[in-house]
């Protein structure tokens, strides 16, 4: 494929594009609405991820073996986080307690007050 | 007895170029590195709350800028594909070149920036928040330094316009170390 040149848009287009992105990925946060931080940090950064993938990396025009081995591999993460997350993102359980984890949020807390305060 | 190219360059067992065929593995198994720290990342930041207190001295505009530049160096690495695939090494080698500044503008910036934190008492031992941000962000850089160098090296080659096929490959290495920018940025500088 790379001997052959493809049919492909405007690169400094999709570059433009791409920045337009990163200002109200900045922006949209200052508006300190939980929902549009989200949106705007998180769900542009996957726009961005998807843009640069499908336009610069030619995703899109490879065997689709390809897509399909970065995808697996993501879902695998995903897979990965979603099973041990209960154990990391949680302190307790119905048979335990993280008392170190525990603590250092309450110290961290404290601390963070504290520096507030100042 | 010499070979004149590695075997793999002449090979295509799988439908598209051995070199090409390798840089989309070594991705796959990146999405994996990164992703597992990340992942760890956004776990551990949900069960502790007063990171918050922490992450609000990472400063957004740096990493706005450096989310700036790195894209601008994807556009560079794209168009010196651009220029491969019509055959012109020379204005391939140039836009490499351009990427490779890119990369180093990053670092550089980087590290100016992580100056000003070490010297506010903000190290990788402090807290975990900064052990996670130093790890993560310090492996991507290492990553961008790593992509520099071979991206000098195929600039090289393709200045004399040979191994024109290296050009895509270590474009598409470069647009991955850019997108792993993309979701470090909102990940430490946004989500505060």
């Amino acid at each position: 494929m790379s001997a052959d040149a493809h049919a492909h848009p405007s690169y400094v287009k999709i570059w433009g594009i791409l920045m337009g992105l990163l200002v109200v990925s900045v922006v949209g946060p200052m508006i300190g609405i939980r929902v549009v931080t989200l949106i705007t940090a998180f769900g542009i950064a996957i726009v961005k991820a998807y843009i640069v993938a499908r336009y610069f990396m030619h995703i899109n025009i490879e065997k689709k073996y390809v897509a399909y081995l970065v995808g697996s591999m993501v879902v695998l993460m995903l897979l990965m986080v979603g099973a041990v997350s209960p154990d990391v993102m949680h302190h307790d359980g119905a048979n335990w307690h993280n008392q170190a984890a525990a603590e250092e949020v309450k110290r961290g807390m404290a601390a963070g007050e504290k520096e507030e305060h100042h | 007895m010499s070979f004149p190219k590695p075997i793999a360059t002449l090979r295509e067992a799988t439908g598209m170029p051995t070199g090409r065929l390798a840089v989309w593995w070594v991705i796959a198994s990146e999405i994996v590195i990164f992703g597992g720290i990340l992942g760890s990342y956004i776990m551990h930041r949900l069960g502790h709350p007063e990171w918050a207190h922490q992450s609000i001295h990472t400063n957004t505009w740096i990493g706005a800028f450096n989310t700036f530049v790195l894209l601008t160096s994807s556009l560079c690495a794209v168009l010196a594909h651009a220029e491969a695939e019509k055959k012109n090494g020379p204005g391939a080698a140039k836009y490499l070149m351009y990427t490779t500044l890119g990369g180093l503008t990053f670092l550089i910036v980087k590290s100016i920036e992580w100056t000003n934190e070490i010297k506010h008492g903000y190290t990788i031992t402090s807290n975990t928040f900064w052990s996670f941000y130093y790890t993560a962000a310090g492996l991507h850089g290492l990553h961008v330094l790593a992509g520099m160098i071979i991206m000098l090296i195929v600039a090289a080659d393709a200045k004399k316009g040979k191994e024109l096929q290296r050009v895509e490959n270590i474009g598409i290495y470069w647009h991955f170390v850019d997108v792993v920018w993309i979701f470090l940025f909102p990940l430490l500088y946004i989500a505060k």
